[in-house]
Order: structure tokens, then C-alpha cells, then sequence
């Protein structure tokens, strides 16, 4: 490697020195590796200076340029791009201060959704060196006419949270995007900001791109070089045509640096007096503790897993806030208005305690958090470490933080992620495969700027890391989808979306028409129907005394303050009347409004429903998963639970039995008047949810008419009228039940339902604003997905897109990929207990069976319990 | 923990103003019988109205095309479309043998539909039309398009007292079968809820559903039904296999 001492050159030093500063030496390696034009991961906690190292080299190239002042050419040198819109305002800021203190006369903008549409020309006319922007900003400046010109200049990439962005199909497009970036300006470097991944080697090479040139050499400190061997494509070219040159490809010799890792964080797990409860997600119980430990903090962060507990544990922190601290709520659903105040309220100190969902898992770090609690168990290693490193942004003091488990399972689960922390184990990251209804997606936006020939294209898009394997093809399919619908029936070839030039060979858009169509779509964030939560008052109404409507008709309610937005199926299951907590209070539903729900105060209601279902968002992760079924074999690593967890263990021993690590229980038993079997996989709620699915229409061949199945995030149960003792255990977990029985339920599944309507909407089949479509016109609703997942299902069940929602499916909601896994896994190791009574272990699932009554696809019945009225008025 | 635990489910509150008694039917298998005039209508799951005594097969808003016509802007949504509800329409006719076939308006999506059609589907239709008197009622979205495939066009049709026209008469109209509205009918329960096509009927005159394969629905519940049901409405929902009635109370709005 380079001997060179790398040094600041003024005024740079001189401004470090200024602040008192000595630069970092993962800074100056990024000062070096910059010079050299190399790409670069660089791999830092929270609090190592990432942001000013992803931007120094920029900095230090701009600045004798910046000096000729303001009649320079208008020239992209640096392009930002960050997950969240909030992020590039904040570093937009954040960089300011050093720009303006050098009196560097850099010019840096932001561009994002909300950038007024005159910005974004003048931005086009005349860039600015540095723009900050998201990964669906950059996909609408390619699907633009003139983006080769805007880009061509472009020197640098930076992308923040580069671990967070990856693995999603935020990530996909992305990667596509880098890709057409570096064709148009194929010198540039990239500079990847993460934060600790257990998979280094995969995040550098989806930084880089996986066919990019061999890079040779091992890097300095412990970097490791993305090895292409093995990955490079299997490209077969049409021989008739002239070979493209494969897609240049940013450098990036020993890619990996690594800032020395931060004081080793302090975590405990709460080990409340109180008793631990069998079942449930509120850790109520630990309140008291959680209260204590906010008062001895000066901001804490109480993060939890979804906004019902976020709801529920700030209103049982205010029950017992004697001393009135002030504690604040912040999630996805409140009004943004709200959000912000909350965030201001931090920055200025003026909060001891923020309860928050993963809204603040990412990004700005508002005020001087020293403390993170963590309630209920956190699911995933690495959303713990990223969670404590939200607390004490100073690298050698070690970040505090503390875990509350909610029931014994957590506690479990809790001492597992503590244990895993110290050991400075993270959950290993699966490698995405890039989504089919992206790449389509992609073709479109290609095909709407510069006009792209296939070969090229392909090549540019194996050289993403998402997409490194795609056979040609199904790349030619994608484009087949974009320009027909690319179905077998060739029905809409006079009406292609796209168009080949006979004498070019190059697609274009075939209008300005479905270009603007497409850029009305771009991007990959497809929300949930949501409603705004308002407030209700009637018509006219005051608050006379003795005043009443002569007539007996109520007056009309009138919508008036916004509280935030919630999910349009949980007010489905509302029936007016019911209450429930949202954004900090007890509210009545009242009625709905076109996209409004209306709500009234109901402070006092005896227990009120919650928004969202009771278990976590995030499944437990396989990592993690899989220690807590090595503690629970491992007597030694109980030693530091709780008597009362360690004591439920051995009643379990005594019971029933405690499996192996690699063994899986299934416990039958009666128990008032039903028969119930219980399996303990420990693969997460989804994976569990899915296999009970499953396992009930087995069940219901075998003619044991299963009358409902639970899962929570270890155990699964099934019950019916009929003893379960007696079933072939290893035929009923058999892997083939992948096979039909799963093809019979993803007909008529709900869940897969949605996952084909996000595809169709990413893939451009149906317009964003389509699936709920038209409510506000009150006029006829113009299609749902359904009716086309159904037909298209029917018709040709090997179409592209439902290709691309089964891959989904296989990682979303239905968890397939983890159902295999755990079918594989357990094959001829299920232990089975035919007990007479319930066991311990069991007894936290019995509890939430109470609670939930039946899941699964019960649409019909449903419809049976509203006829079953009518039978009895006609009698 | 009690506080996520969701209240015992309370009887559900209405919605609408109270109705009337739901008019008298009878679930007869998987079909729902009623009487509307002078006739005995059949209300079948596939969302076909049948008249046993007519040998009269009703089926409304087939939309056929609807696919292609998206297509045409730019949205490729898959062009099985009008195969699907033809099947499903040649499994009925099989099945009872009419007389007579109406479709009650709205037949194409468009009216360029008929010219758009795939060879194939127009010689399934056209096999269809020939093997009874097939009438086109004329609709908003195809007016007289459909003419030229044969069978006869109308404005509307009366069969004893019964009237058939596409779009409701506002105000009442006892003895009416009309579509156009493309009736949804929306009940919860279990934690949420269930949307499906229906009829929507109060004993005096009935909406039909809509049968095209893409075509979507409008909640019974829209202040649209005003002016047809003055009383409530009751759904005839299609179920999976069969035809449930639902109550005016147990019927939510979206």
C-alpha cells in the first residue's frame, strides 16, 4: 500500500486545528483513497465522524475550483444520497458550517419530493456541486431527457446508510441506477457510509458492483477485498450483434475501511422484582423500572416494537410519572407537524425520555441521548447495536443501554441479543436477489431518458450486485413486461409502451404520455392505504346547557385537527363505538369519513383496543432464534437468569421436556373440550403464521377439522375437536407441503394478495394511486388488484409478476424462504410429548389463543356471521 | 396486557337508518330465492339472476375489454379478461339452458370493445348468442356497440312486470332490474373485514352485480343507493359458493 503520509491541506488542517480537532485516521485514509480516485466502504459507529469523511475529498477537490469564483461552470461534482429525506435537509445543514467557515464557495443543494418543481429546473440548468437527494430522486433525473449531460461531471458518489438501503428494493433500484450513472460517467468513485454489517465483503460489493473489474490487492486495517471470482456472469451475447463493452465500473483496490470500533456499550437486561408474565408484548410490569431508570438518565430513548406498544407504553409511563418529567411519543402514524415538535423539543433539551418506534432507529440524532431502552425483546442483533448506538455519541465513552423483556420467552431472547452484543456477533444478512418488478421498473425509466440499447442495458445490470445472476432471458421478459405486459397471449403488441428505432436498435418511450406515467410511479415505497385520524364535532354543536335538538336527528359531524395517520384495515375492524389509543390519547371511533376516520375524545374508556396486532413488526431474527434454543439446552447459561425464568424451565424439564438446539418439540394435549397441538420452531411470527396455514389444511385432510391456529414469535398452536396424538408427526411437517397445499392457499391468501398488488404497482402494471383507487370520487371503484392477481393467476400463473410476488412472499409476510428452512431443519428431529395437561412452555401460547381468537383466511366466515342475523329476522 | 386484549364484540351499531323488514327470500342451496313482481327470481353465486319461469338468464356489466381499453393508456393489465367472464357466463348457459340471455348494459367497457376482441373470444360469443335470443341492453360505457355481433339491441326490455334497463330510475320502481351501480357490500367482524360483490334489492326492485372480471364496486352503502332504496337495502352477497343475504345493519360503508 501507499507509504505516502496523507495531509490536509489548508485550509482544511487549519480549521481542524481551529476546532481543536485532530482528523480521524479512517478520515485521512478516505483524504488518500479519494486522491486516488478509489471507491471506498467505509465501516464506522455511530459517532466516528462518517458524514465529514464521506465528504472531505469532495471538499478538498472542490475547493481550489470553488475558488474562481461564482462564474465557473455549473458542474456536478457530488452526489449524496441518503434513505431519508429528513437526512439529506440535516447533513445539508451540517455541512454548511465548514464550508462557510473555510469560505470554500462550494454550492450544495438538497432535492427531494418536496423540492418546488422551478428548484428542480434551475437545479437541471445549473447544478450545484454537491446535491443531497434519495435513491427516487436519482431514478426520476434517469428517466429525464438530458440526465447524460447532467451527470457526465460527476466525480463522487456518497451513499449513507449504505446497510440500511441495500438489502431492500429501495436498494434494488438503486444499484440499477448506479449502473446507468456509470456508464454516463464512468470515472466515478463511491463512497459507502455503514454502519457495523456482519457481511462486510457483501455491502462492498454491491457498493462496487459484482462483475466490476477484478480489484487487486488486500486493503490496510483489516479490509478485505471484494472477491469477483465466482461471481462473474455467465453472459451469453446474440452473436449478430457488435459485443458492448461491459459497464465501466467505479475502482476500489481493498474497498473496505474500518474506523476503530467504539467503547464497548454497556447493556443490561431489566431483571424486575416483579413478576414476569407468561404472555403479552407491554411489559407493564417493568414499568416501574423503566420510570427509574428515565429519571437517573438525562434523555432516554424508549424504543419498542410497533406504535400499539409505543401507544400503550407511553400512556403507562405518564400513569406513573409523579415527578412529571417531561416524556414525549414519536412514530410513523402521528402528524408530521407533531413529529417535528417532538424532534425540536429533543434537540433543545427540553425531553428526558422520547418513546419511539423504528422512526428513530436511522439517521438525525437529535440531542444528547445517554441512555436506550429497549422495551420488549429486540428481535434482531443488529437493530439493537444500531439502536445503542443512538445513545452517547462519543466514541470512547460507552453507550449505555437497557433491555425489558415483556414475557419469560424475552427474557430469553433479551439475555441471547446482550450476550451476542458483548460478543460483537451480528444477525448474518441474507444476499437479496434483485426484484424482478424493479428491473422492470428500471427498463421503463431507461427507456424514458436516454434511449437504451438492450445489450448495453443488460450488461449494465448484471453488473449490480442485486442482479448479478439474471439469466438474459428474463432480463428480455422485463422487457417484454415494460413494452406488452409480457404476456404469452400477444395481445398488446400495437399498444407497447416502449419502442425499438428499426435503424438503432434503441427503446425508447413511445410518447411523452407514458413517460410522464411512468414518472408518476418511480420508486418503491408503496404505502398502505392509510386514513387520517380527525377529530369529530357536530355540525353547530356548543355546549349550552339545556340545549337540545328539537329534532331527534343527530347533526352531521364535522372533520376538524388531524392527530396522524393510521392503516386502513385496522379501522375496518372498527365498529363505531369502539375505542382505542392513538397518538397518546384514548379516542372513540366514530364513524368514516371518504379518507378520514373520525375519533372523539374518550379519556376514562375501560379498555380500550389498540391499533396493529400484538406481536412484533420485525420477525426474531434466525441468529438469534437459533442461541435461544442453544441457552435453553445449555443449564450453564441459565445461571444468570431470573429464578422465577430458570424455575419455569425446569418445570418444563419435569413436564414435558426441554428439546435439544436441533431438535423441535411438538407437545398434543386436551384441554377444555378441544385438542391442541403445539410445536416450538422459534423461526418468528410470519415463518410460524404461514406453517400454521399450512399444517391446518394437512390437518383437515387427515380428517382432524382444525378449528384455529396461533402463532406468536416461538411456538405455534393448532386445536380442534379431535386428539392430535395419534397424527404421523414426520408426514405432517414434511417438506412437500411447500408444494401444492401451498399453491392451493397463495389463491386465495390476502397477504399474497398485497404482495402481488406492491409488485404490479412497482413494475408499472397498475398506476400508484390505483389499488384502493377511487373512494374520494365516491364513483365506482375503477378495478382492484385482486380481480387481476385472480385472472392473471388463473390465466398465465407463470407471468413475470407473480414470479416476482412469490420471490416476495418468500422473504415478506409469508416467510417461505424461513418455513423451508425450518422444515429442512427439522426433518426426522421432532421430539413429541403426548401430555395430559398443559405444559409450561406452553401456557404463554394458551394465554394468547384467549386473546386472539382465529387467524387465518376467514373471509367466508366472516360473511356467515353477518347472514347468520338475517336467518334469524326472516325466521 | 389487558389493555391489547380487543372488547367482547358488541351487537354492531347501525349504519343507516333503520330499515324495514328485510323483504321475505328463501336460501334455496347455494342460491337465494325472491320474488320481485310477478316472478320468481333466482340469485345465483357466479352473480347471474335466473328466471325459472322465463328460461331467462340476466347477468349485468360485463365490462368485456376493460383490459385492453387500460392497455390502450398504457397500463398492461392482462388481457384475459373478457375470456374469464365468458367462460364463466358459457359454464352458466350450459348449466341452465335459457331461453333467453340479457345482458343488462355496459356489455363492453367501451365502445371501441367489440373491435379490440381477440378472434377467439368473439367466436365463443358468438357461438353463445346463436344458441338463444340474446339481448343487449343498452349502456353508458357501449351504447349500441355490441349490435354488431349479433342479437338484439334494446333500450329497455319488459318481461311480464318486470322492467329491465341499465341505469336505475330515480325515485320508485317497483319491478325494476337494472346494473350499472356494480353493488359491494362490506361487513366486519373477527378483527376485519370482508369486501364482495352482491345484489342489492329492498323486495321492490334489485341492482345486480357487476360480472365483468375487472370490473370493480361500489358499496351499497354510497349515497348513489339513496334514491333507488329509500328503506335500507339488503345484500345478496357472493360468497364463494354461495349466495349469502345480509342485512341492511350488518352493512358497512368503505
Amino acid at each position: 500500500m501507499d507509504a505516502r503520509v496523507p495531509v490536509l491541506p489548508e485550509p482544511f488542517a487549519a480549521w481542524f486545528a481551529s476546532r481543536g480537532w485532530t482528523p480521524r485516521a479512517h478520515q485521512l485514509e478516505l483524504v488518500r483513497r479519494g486522491q486516488d480516485g478509489l471507491s471506498t466502504l467505509l465501516i464506522a459507529p455511530t459517532g466516528a465522524g462518517k458524514t465529514l469523511a464521506g465528504f472531505l475529498p469532495s471538499l478538498i477537490e472542490l475547493a481550489p475550483l470553488a475558488a474562481q469564483g461564482p462564474r465557473r461552470p455549473h458542474k456536478l461534482h457530488t452526489l449524496y444520497i441518503s434513505p431519508l429525506k429528513a437526512l439529506t435537509t440535516d447533513i445539508a445543514r451540517n455541512l454548511e458550517t465548514p464550508v462557510r467557515e473555510m469560505k470554500l464557495n462550494v454550492r450544495l443543494e438538497t432535492r427531494t419530493g418536496d423540492t418546488p418543481p422551478h428548484k428542480r429546473q434551475r437545479q437541471r440548468a445549473h447544478p450545484p456541486d454537491i446535491l443531497l437527494t434519495t435513491p427516487e430522486q436519482l431514478c426520476l433525473l434517469i428517466a429525464s431527457a438530458h440526465a447524460r449531460v447532467f451527470f457526465e461531471d460527476v466525480q463522487a458518489v456518497v451513499i449513507d446508510e449504505i446497510h440500511a438501503l441495500a438489502p431492500t428494493k429501495r436498494g434494488d433500484l438503486l444499484a440499477l441506477a448506479l449502473a446507468r450513472l456509470a456508464r454516463w460517467a464512468p470515472k466515478h468513485r463511491r463512497v459507502g457510509l455503514s454502519a457495523t454489517v456482519a457481511d462486510e465483503e457483501g455491502l462492498a460489493r454491491w457498493l462496487l458492483g459484482a462483475s466490476s473489474s477484478p480489484l487487486e490487492g488486500r486493503g490496510p486495517g483489516g479490509g478485505m477485498t471484494p472477491d469477483a471470482s465466482g461471481h462473474a456472469p455467465k453472459r451469453k451475447r446474440q452473436t449478430s450483434r457488435l459485443t458492448p463493452s461491459p459497464s465501466p465500473s467505479p475502482r476500489g483496490e481493498g474497498a473496505i475501511v474500518k474506523a476503530p470500533p467504539g467503547a464497548q456499550p454497556i447493556v443490561d437486561v431489566l431483571d424486575s422484582d416483579a413478576q414476569i408474565p407468561w404472555a403479552g408484548h407491554t411489559a407493564r410490569h417493568a414499568m416501574p423500572d423503566v420510570y427509574e431508570a428515565v429519571k437517573r438518565a438525562k434523555l432516554a430513548l424508549v424504543f419498542v416494537n410497533t406504535r400499539a406498544q409505543a401507544e400503550l407504553a407511553f400512556q403507562e409511563l405518564w400513569r406513573i410519572n409523579d415527578d412529571a418529567l417531561p416524556i414525549a411519543l414519536h412514530h410513523g402514524s402521528l402528524d408530521v407537524a407533531q413529529r417535528r415538535k417532538v424532534e425540536a423539543a429533543m434537540a433543545a433539551g427540553a425531553l428526558r425520555a422520547v418513546v419511539c418506534t423504528s422512526t428513530l432507529d436511522l439517521g438525525i440524532d437529535w440531542g444528547d441521548v445517554d441512555l436506550v431502552i429497549q422495551i420488549g425483546a429486540p428481535k434482531g442483533c443488529s437493530r439493537l447495536v444500531q439502536r445503542i448506538g443512538r445513545a452517547n455519541h462519543r466514541l470512547d465513552e460507552p453507550s449505555r443501554a437497557l433491555l425489558a423483556p415483556s414475557n419469560r420467552f424475552e427474557v430469553l431472547e433479551c439475555r441471547c441479543a446482550q450476550e451476542a452484543v458483548m460478543d460483537g456477533e451480528l444477525d448474518g444478512e441474507q444476499r437479496r436477489v434483485g426484484g424482478l418488478d424493479c428491473l422492470a421498473q428500471h427498463i421503463m425509466g431507461c427507456a424514458c431518458g436516454e434511449p437504451f440499447d438492450a445489450d448495453e442495458l443488460y450488461a449494465e445490470v448484471v453488473s449490480t450486485a442485486p442482479y448479478a445472476d439474471l439469466p438474459r432471458a428474463q432480463f428480455e421478459r422485463a422487457v417484454d413486461l415494460v413494452a406488452t405486459g409480457g404476456y404469452a397471449l400477444r395481445a398488446y403488441d400495437r399498444y407497447r409502451r416502449i419502442i425499438q428505432d428499426p435503424h438503432t436498435q434503441r427503446w425508447r418511450a413511445r410518447n411523452a404520455g407514458v413517460a410522464q406515467q411512468h414518472r408518476m410511479n418511480v420508486g418503491a415505497i408503496v404505502e398502505s392505504e392509510m386514513l387520517d385520524v380527525r377529530l369529530a364535532h357536530r355540525a353547530g354543536a356548543r355546549p349550552r346547557a339545556g340545549a337540545s335538538t328539537s329534532t331527534g336527528q343527530p347533526r352531521p359531524l364535522i372533520a376538524g385537527r388531524k392527530l396522524g395517520q393510521i392503516e386502513e384495515y385496522f379501522i375496518e375492524g372498527l365498529t363505531p363505538g369502539d375505542t382505542f389509543i392513538f397518538a397518546g390519547q384514548v379516542l372513540r371511533f366514530v364513524g368514516q369519513r371518504e379518507t378520514d376516520a373520525l375519533v372523539v375524545p374518550a379519556a376514562g374508556a375501560e379498555n380500550p383496543s389498540v391499533p396493529s396486532y400484538a406481536g412484533g413488526k420485525f420477525p426474531l431474527s434466525t441468529f438469534l432464534a437459533d442461541r435461544v434454543r442453544h441457552m435453553l439446552h445449555e443449564p450453564k447459561r441459565q445461571k444468570t437468569l431470573p429464578p422465577q425464568v430458570r424455575e419455569w424451565i425446569k418445570l418444563q424439564k419435569r413436564r414435558s421436556t426441554v428439546p435439544a438446539p436441533d431438535q423441535m418439540l411438538i407437545e398434543t394435549f386436551p384441554r377444555g373440550g378441544k385438542h391442541y397441538l403445539v410445536c416450538y420452531p422459534f423461526e418468528g411470527r410470519l415463518a410460524q403464521q404461514t406453517l400454521g396455514v399450512l399444517i391446518s389444511r394437512r390437518l383437515e385432510r387427515a380428517g382432524k377439522h382444525p378449528l384455529g391456529f396461533l402463532a406468536s414469535e416461538y411456538a405455534m398452536a393448532v386445536w380442534g375437536l379431535e386428539p392430535m396424538g395419534d397424527v404421523d408427526l414426520d408426514a405432517l411437517f414434511d417438506e412437500d407441503m411447500l408444494g401444492d397445499d401451498l399453491e392451493a392457499w397463495l389463491a386465495e391468501s390476502t397477504l399474497m394478495k398485497a404482495t402481488f398488488a406492491k409488485c404490479a404497482v412497482i413494475a408499472g402494471m397498475i398506476e400508484r394511486n390505483m389499488p384502493g383507487a377511487a373512494r374520494k370520487t365516491g364513483r365506482q371503484v375503477t378495478f382492484s388488484a385482486d380481480l387481476i392477481y385472480d385472472v392473471l393467476r388463473q390465466y398465465e400463473p407463470d407471468h413475470l409478476l407473480l414470479q416476482a410476488a412469490f420471490a416476495d412472499a418468500g422473504e415478506g409476510y409469508l416467510d417461505l424462504k424461513r418455513v423451508g428452512a425450518l422444515l429442512r431443519r427439522v426433518k426426522g428431529k421432532i421430539v413429541h410429548r403426548d401430555l395430559a395437561h398443559v405444559s409450561p412452555f406452553g401456557a404463554p401460547v394458551m394465554m394468547e389463543v384467549g386473546r386472539v381468537g382465529v387467524q387465518g383466511e376467514a373471509e367466508e366466515a366472516i360473511l356467515a356471521d353477518a347472514e347468520a342475523l338475517i336467518g334469524e329476522a326472516m325466521s | 396486557m389487558p389493555m391489547l386484549h380487543r372488547p367482547a364484540a358488541k351487537p354492531a351499531r347501525p349504519r343507516r337508518k333503520p330499515a324495514g323488514a328485510p323483504p321475505p327470500m328463501a336460501i334455496a342451496g347455494a342460491n337465494v330465492e325472491l320474488r320481485l313482481g310477478d316472478m320468481l327470481l333466482t340469485a345465483l353465486p357466479e352473480g347471474a339472476l335466473w328466471l325459472g319461469e322465463a328460461k331467462t338468464l340476466i347477468v349485468s356489466d360485463l365490462h368485456f375489454e376493460k383490459g385492453s381499453a387500460y392497455a390502450l393508456r398504457g397500463q398492461m393489465l392482462p388481457p384475459y379478461d373478457t375470456h374469464a367472464a365468458l367462460a364463466r357466463l358459457q359454464a352458466l348457459i350450459e348449466r341452465l339452458a335459457p331461453e333467453i340471455v340479457v345482458s343488462l348494459g355496459d356489455s363492453f367497457h367501451d365502445g371501441g370493445g367489440p373491435a379490440r376482441m381477440a378472434a377467439r373470444d368473439r367466436a365463443l360469443l358468438q357461438s353463445m348468442i346463436a344458441r338463444c335470443d340474446w339481448v343487449w341492453v343498452e349502456g353508458n360505457h357501449d351504447g349500441r356497440a355490441a349490435e354488431t355481433l349479433g342479437g338484439a339491441v334494446r333500450e329497455t326490455l319488459h318481461i311480464g312486470a318486470l322492467v329491465l334497463r341499465h341505469e336505475p330510475a330515480e325515485g320508485p320502481a317497483p319491478g325494476e332490474i337494472a346494473g350499472h351501480l356494480h353493488p359491494c357490500a362490506k361487513v366486519s367482524g373477527r378483527g376485519r373485514s370482508v369486501r364482495r360483490r352482491c345484489f342489492a334489492t329492498d323486495g321492490a326492485r334489485l341492482v345486480m352485480p357487476a360480472f365483468g372480471a375487472f370490473a370493480g364496486g361500489l358499496n351499497v352503502c354510497d349515497v348513489a343507493y339513496a334514491p333507488i332504496f329509500a328503506d335500507g337495502v339488503t345484500a345478496l352477497v357472493l360468497g364463494k359458493d354461495r349466495v349469502l343475504p345480509v342485512a341492511s345493519e350488518r352493512l358497512l360503508a368503505d
